[in-house]
This record gives structure tokens, sequence and C-alpha cells, in this order.
């Protein structure tokens, strides 16, 4: 079991290191020089070129790259070119509301989804079942914002349930979260719809139904804890796929999270903010299949890390 | 029948004002902004967008400053000036007893140090080319000398600033955010965190600022300006979108939304009586214009420059924004001293257009290419121009790319066409001049610069140095006479098509008061914070 793990730290750190190489290169060859932005559209040749040598962006990419790598070592990732804060500042005072956020709407996700595939199982070629699978293809493929901004129109504006927009309560909470856990929710469904019916046409239930057990307690006491087994490594994925949600959703609503820190870095082409975003993101992404490896053992014992 | 409807409400807007003037300030209340974005900085050496810009300008103060409203000058930390008879010489005198928020007396060696800070490379201010006119400019600009040797403070009280060439701009740029004053020794102790925790003279004090929630202004007690502001405090919050912060401003949870009303939603909030009641409309320093670069083909021949200035159909496309603008003749904006009044500019005539066309040998027409940001309006604008083009033969293809690639492609002089929507040009301060330098002189056709079309006209950059040399308040006319018939000469040469001017539409909550003007300030946008107050 160390052993595993820490050649899974291994391989964590390089896919962070090539993640980070990727983004740099890319950011590299934008056709968007941040010097005349930051230089402003008043300023001489002389002036870019100055702001040019003291960020030490007139360097070869590869000693670009290496100071960055360097300064990240110590913990550094930059000030930020238009905002001019550091970075780190930037990302931590906006990392409690995303992962708040994140939890909220995982719970909000496996809530709906893993009932509404149970029950879809159930019904298995019945209405409600055709019903429940539609519903979730729909949800998977609607678009955030337009998910976002109904259910703001609804629930916050006609009905005054909710604040529309902003952070602070757990009023605030609900509705971001109920936003990204309906769209998040069909992938749940379905997997745990056919997880479910793998389970209930196994020998083991047909022996538990055999010794006489009620259907309530054969589904709850011995499908569900075996059809829920998938789940957990999805868990561990869903976290690299929220994070395109959470950009959309954040900016609707306001959350003061990092997804909305990196649309507003992205349009103004703020560098080292895009790169602290994407590393910490993959870092979540890679975080997430590390633990979802790591707690498939303690569900299952057949499965055996190597 | 939308057309009628929206003149409608137009004239319900128009009886506004007669309503708001007779209302007397009333002091304290907080007042709530909203804004998609974060605030960058409010360090005036380099915040230059406009939604910092007056934030700063209830934080800090200038030499000189402009009447609530207005673009007319009037003296700010100095109390006068005088200016030497060959016009290089100004002499400031500061007025007495203003303190900065720490609580310590602002004296001239702070304006020295303000205006040194900016000038200094390490700063990296996005202003420093203003201050070219001041002696020893390009030494301190270049850092090898150790500030601008054309400033001095003679003692505590005194102020001066000895040019390198007369400027009658110079005023303007001491009013500018990037002259105002700041304390020393708290930049110093902040370093490149000042911007986060500034300290200056003004109405307002930042006391809070939670990263991408919000930022809390309080009210200077001690402002030199006795009796103003009115508001107690005023808060901006962020990382809102414009729809959502429309939403609450009609919920009445906001009283005004700083990005402004969603294009999409203008229309709707417009044929609304009630709503249409809450908004003031106004004119703004913005030109929209198409360039042209007059250094490759086609675009070398100014028939050519000629016959899209007359394909573009300006009203149809005022239409397409719903009528925030005014179609354009000339590059200066209608609000903007200098504006030639009875000039019609070229009108649209598809016909004359292709005759143009052929004369300069396209006969057939040719194929281009149209940079436009990728923002809406944007690219419905730069649809209606293709269609226009499509009339007359040329066929252009629609480049739509982020904001800071379409700058890239107009410095890099790699761009036929660009629509300067979105990105240029809003004035930094009410004079013709800032028109001309960076985007229609010689300075800005260079790699980088931001005179897109590349046009370089030596003659003119002659005679706009020699008008800005006139710094006799009584030869004003003399002046602006020169600089409308630069721009003139500039429509006959025609590197660019200017489309519409942009008026701006600011919507308030019913309890908001202050003149109409403040909601719609020439240089404070959404609002003049240090004069506006809440009625209740």
């Amino acid at each position: 079991m160390p052993a595993y793990i820490l050649r899974r730290l291994i391989q964590s750190a390089l896919i962070l290191l090539g993640v980070s190489f990727i983004t740099f290169v890319l950011l590299y060859i934008l056709p968007a020089d941040p010097v005349r932005q930051i230089a402003g559209r008043s300023a001489t040749a002389e002036t870019v070129a100055s702001i040019r040598s003291q960020l030490g962006l007139d360097k070869p990419f590869i000693v670009q790259y290496g100071t960055y790598l360097w300064n990240l070592l110590g913990g550094d990732l930059g000030r930020s070119y238009l905002q001019k804060t550091e970075v780190g500042a930037l990302l931590v005072s906006r990392l409690p509301a995303t992962l708040l956020l994140m939890v909220a709407a995982i719970f909000c996700e496996l809530a709906i989804g893993l009932t509404l595939g149970m029950i879809a199982a159930l019904y298995r070629g019945r209405p409600l079942d055709n019903v429940l699978m539609l519903g979730s293809f729909v949800s998977v493929s609607a678009p955030q914002f337009v998910v976002a901004l109904l259910l703001l129109y609804v629930f916050a504006v006609k009905l005054g349930w909710f604040p529309i927009g902003g952070y602070g309560t757990f009023a605030h909470l609900v509705l971001p979260a109920l936003t990204l856990g309906i769209l998040g929710s069909g992938w749940y469904s379905r997997i745990m719809r056919s997880s479910m019916l793998d389970v209930l046409r196994a020998d083991f239930i047909r022996t538990a139904r055999a010794k006489g057990l009620n259907r309530t307690r054969v589904i709850l006491a011995h499908a569900l804890p075996n059809a829920i087994l998938p789940i957990i490594a999805m868990v561990g994925i869903d976290i690299g796929m929220f994070m395109s949600g959470i950009v959309v959703v954040e900016s609707v609503f306001g959350w003061p999270g990092i997804g909305q820190l990196a649309w507003q870095a992205i349009q103004r082409v703020d560098i080292p903010i895009i790169m602290g975003v994407t590393l910490v993101s993959a870092f979540a992404i890679v975080l997430g299949n590390l633990l979802a490896d790591l707690i498939a053992p303690l569900i299952d014992p057949r499965i055996r890390l190597r | 029948m939308k057309k009628l409807l929206l003149s409608t409400a137009l004239a319900a807007l128009m009886a506004v004002p007669a309503f708001a003037q007779s209302d007397e300030p009333k002091l304290g209340g907080n007042m709530i902004v909203t804004y998609k974005d974060d605030v960058a900085t409010l360090d005036p050496a380099i915040g230059y967008d406009w939604q910092n810009w007056s934030m700063i300008k209830s934080v800090f103060d200038g030499l000189m400053d402009y009447e609530p409203g207005t673009t007319v000058l009037r003296p700010g930390l100095a109390e006068s000036h005088t200016l030497s008879d060959d016009g290089l010489t100004y002499t400031f005198n500061l007025r007495q007893g203003v303190k900065f928020h720490n609580g310590r007396a602002m004296t001239a060696d702070d304006v020295v140090y303000s205006l040194n800070r900016v000038v200094n490379p390490a700063t990296q201010s996005p202003g420093q080319g203003f201050f070219s006119m001041i002696e020893g400019f390009d030494a301190a600009a270049a850092g090898e000398a150790d500030g601008l040797s054309g400033v001095t403070a003679p003692d505590a009280n005194t102020v001066v600033i000895k040019l390198s060439r007369p400027d009658a701009t110079f005023l303007h740029i001491m009013a500018l955010n990037f002259s105002f004053v700041v304390p020393k020794e708290v930049v110093e102790a902040e370093g490149a965190d000042f911007g986060k925790k500034p300290v200056g003279t003004g109405a307002f004090k930042l006391t809070e600022w939670s990263l991408g929630q919000r930022l809390t202004f309080e009210k200077n007690p001690d402002y030199w300006i006795s009796g103003v502001p009115y508001l107690d405090s005023f808060t901006v919050e962020v990382g809102q979108e414009p729809i959502v912060a429309l939403l609450r401003a009609q919920n009445g949870e906001v009283d005004i939304p700083g990005d402004g009303i969603p294009p999409a939603k203008f229309v709707e909030v417009m044929n609304d009586p009630e709503q249409a009641a809450l908004v003031v409309e106004g004119g703004q320093l913005h030109t929209g214009y198409v360039t042209m670069n007059v250094t490759a083909a086609p675009f070398d021949k100014v028939e050519v420059r000629r016959a899209v200035n007359m394909a573009i159909n300006k009203d149809r496309i005022v239409q397409v924004i719903n009528g925030r603008a005014v179609p354009a003749t000339q590059p200066l904006p209608p609000t903007m001293p200098g504006y030639t009044k009875d000039y019609a500019g070229y009108a649209y005539d598809p016909e004359a257009a292709k005759k143009l066309l052929a004369d300069a040998g396209y006969a057939d027409g040719f194929e281009t290419e149209l940079f436009v940001m990728n923002t809406d309006p944007n690219p419905r604008i730069a649809q209606a121009i293709q269609q226009d083009l499509k009339a007359i033969g040329i066929d252009a293809a629609i480049k739509s790319l982020a904001q800071a690639n379409v700058i890239e492609a107009g410095g890099a002089g790699t761009a036929p066409m660009i629509w300067s929507g979105g990105m240029a040009w809003i004035a930094d301060f009410p004079d013709p001049a800032n028109f001309y330098g960076p985007i229609l002189g010689c300075g800005g056709a260079v790699e980088g610069g931001w005179n897109w079309a590349k046009y370089c006209n030596e003659d003119l950059d002659a005679k706009a140095a020699e008008a800005d040399s006139i710094v006799d308040p009584a030869k004003g006319d003399e002046r602006l006479k020169m600089w409308s018939d630069i721009y003139m000469a500039v429509m006959e040469d025609a590197p660019w098509a200017p489309v519409f001017n942009e008026q701006r539409f600011t919507m308030k909550s019913a309890r908001l008061g202050g003149d109409d003007a403040l909601f719609v300030d020439p240089v404070s946008i959404p609002v003049n914070y240090d004069y506006v107050f809440i009625k209740e």
C-alpha cells in the first residue's frame, strides 16, 4: 500500500508538471501581448520594452518557464499583471467559496442522481423509467447558463424564496448548488440505473430473496451498497468536469469562487492568474482520482491496490 | 411601433431632470454599485479602466479637478496657479490644511513625489506617456535620472512645473488620475500592495476590500471640500453578471448596475415607463470607427477608403444597437471641444462608392478581413458592416477574437480592417488632442501602437504640435479651429470610417438623488460618487 501511494504521488507530480508545461506553452504562443495591456494605449516603445524586461518576459521561453517552476517550488505563484495582487492571495480568498459550492453540489448530484437511478432500475422498461432516463438526458445536455438563469428567475425573482445571487448564507448556496446538482445528476442516474440492474440480476440477490427477506430490505441492504461502487470512481472524475460548470454557475450567481476568477483572467489575458487557476484545478482532479482509488478498496475488499 | 414606444420612453425620461433637480441634497446613507469584473487596483498611477477610474477619483485628488458632471476644469489641491509669459512654467499654490486619510498633512513634496513616481519606469504606469511635456521627462522615463528635473517644491505650499514645450493640454493632465497625490511613506511601506490599501486625500476612504466580493468606501470626515460627500458610504459589489445586476436593481437591492443595462434587456427596460424614468441618458467622449490599414493594398488607395466610408449605413448600425448611439461624421464626438458642427461626413451612397472603387481599379471588388472583438454587440455590428461592404463588392471575412488578440493584430499591422468597438476610443481627458496622438498620429503608427490604420501624415503631426503649443486661454478658440481643420484633413485622407458615438444610459434606483449630469458625468463612470445622495 505505501509503495502504491508513493507511486501514485510521483505520477501525480508528473501530471501536474505536464499540465504546467502545456499551459505555459499555450499562453506563451498566444497572439496577445500582456505587456501591451499593462503599458496601456499611450505607451512608447521604450516603456513597453522596460516593462517587458522588468517582468522577465524578454527572456527565452525555457528561462521563463524555469523561473516560474522555481518560484512555484517556493510557493510563489507570481503576481497578477493587471490586478497587481499575489495570485496566491487571490486563490486563497476564493478557494473556500468554490470548495463549499463543490461539496454542496456533489451532495445534490448524488442525492438526485442516485435516487432517480434507483427508481428507474426498479421500474425498468415501464413509462416511469423512460421519463426518468429522458430527463437525465435533458439535464446533462442543458446549457448551464440557461438553467442557472431559469432557476434564478423562478425561485429568486418570481417566488422570492432565495436571494438574487451573492454569497454568505445558506440561502445563497441553494440555487447554485442545485443548478450544478441537477445538471450533473443525469450521469449518476444513468450509471446508477445500469449498475443497479446488474446487481439485481446477481445470484446473491436471488439468494437473499429466497431466504425470505422483504423487497425493501433486499434493495437497501444488499443491492444498494453493491450498486454504488462504480459511483465512487465517478465522483473523483466528476471533480474535473465540475470546473467548467463552476465557471458559468459562479458567474451567474455572483459566487466569489475560482471559476469566476478564471473567467475574468481569461478575458483579460492575465497569465499568472490563468496559470494559477489551471494548476489548482489540475491538482483537484489528480487528488480526486487518487482519493477515489484509495477509497474503493475500503468499500469493496475484492479490489486490491498494486 | 418599437421605435414609437422607445421615443415615448425617451420623452418620459426627458421629463425627469426638473423633478430630480428640485431635491435638496441630504446627508447619510449607503449606495450599492455592482460590477461583473473584479476591481483591479486603486493605485492612481496604475489603474486605467473605467471601473476603477471613478473610485480612484473619490479616494485621491490632483492639483486640478473638474466641475461635477461637466468637462470644465476647476482648482483641485492647488488653490490657484499662474503661468509664465513664455507658457513654460506653471506655479501651483497648494491649499492649506489638506490631510491624507492617515492624518498626515499633504505638502508640496508629496506632489513632487507622486509625479516622479508615475514617470519612474519601475512603477510600470500606463499613464507615463502623458507627462512627456515636462522638462526632464526623457531621462526620468528611461530611469536615467532621479525624478523629473522640471518638477520642484520651493516651499511646502508651492509646486513649480517647468515644461520643455508649451502644451495646452497640461492642466487636463494635472486633473488626470495618474497625477493624483499619494503619500510617500504609505506607498513605500505597502509596495506593490498599495493599490489594495490606498491612502489619499479624497472624499472617501477605502475601509474594506474582500477580494472577489466587495469594496466599501466610507466618508472622509476631514475632506477639504466642506459639505461633501453626501453619502456616509458606498459599496461596490463585484462578480455579478449584468443581467443579474439588473434583476437586483429592479428588485431594489442595487442602486446602480455599473456595467449598464445589458443589450438584450435594453428595449424591454426602455419600453417600461416606470423603469425608463430611472434611466439617465447622456453623451460620452466616445467614437466607434472602422480602421483601414493604409500601408497595404487595397487600402493604400484613398478612393477605396472613401468608398468604405460611403458604403456603411450608419443609421442601420445604430438601429442594430437599439439606438444607443448617434451616427458619427468625424473622429471627434459631438461633446468634445473642437467638433466640427457643420460637417456632414461621407453620405451613405453605395452607388457612388462603387464608382470610387472602379476608379481605384477595383471594379470587381476584392476580398479582405474585418477584425472585431467577440463580445456582444460587436460581432453583430461587424456583420452589418460586412453586408454593407458586400453591396459594393467588398467581401470582408469577419475575424471575431478576444480583445487582447484584436489589439495585438492592430498593433502588428496585420489586420486590414478593425471595428474598434469595445476597445477604443474613449477620451482620457476632454480635449481634442486626446483623439489624435496615439490613434491617428505618426507616433502611434508603429509596431504595437494603437494607430491601427498605420496612418502617418507628417504635415498634420506638425499642425497638431502647433495647435497644442497655444497655451493662452484667450486664443482657445483659435486652437480649437486648428484642431477642427486637422480632423477635417484626416477625413479627406479617410484612414477611418467613423460609425457612431455611443450614448450613455445609467440606471439608478429611485432613492438616489443628485443632478442628472452626475449620473452621466463625462469623466466619472458610472457616477460621480462624491456628489450623489440618498433622498429618503
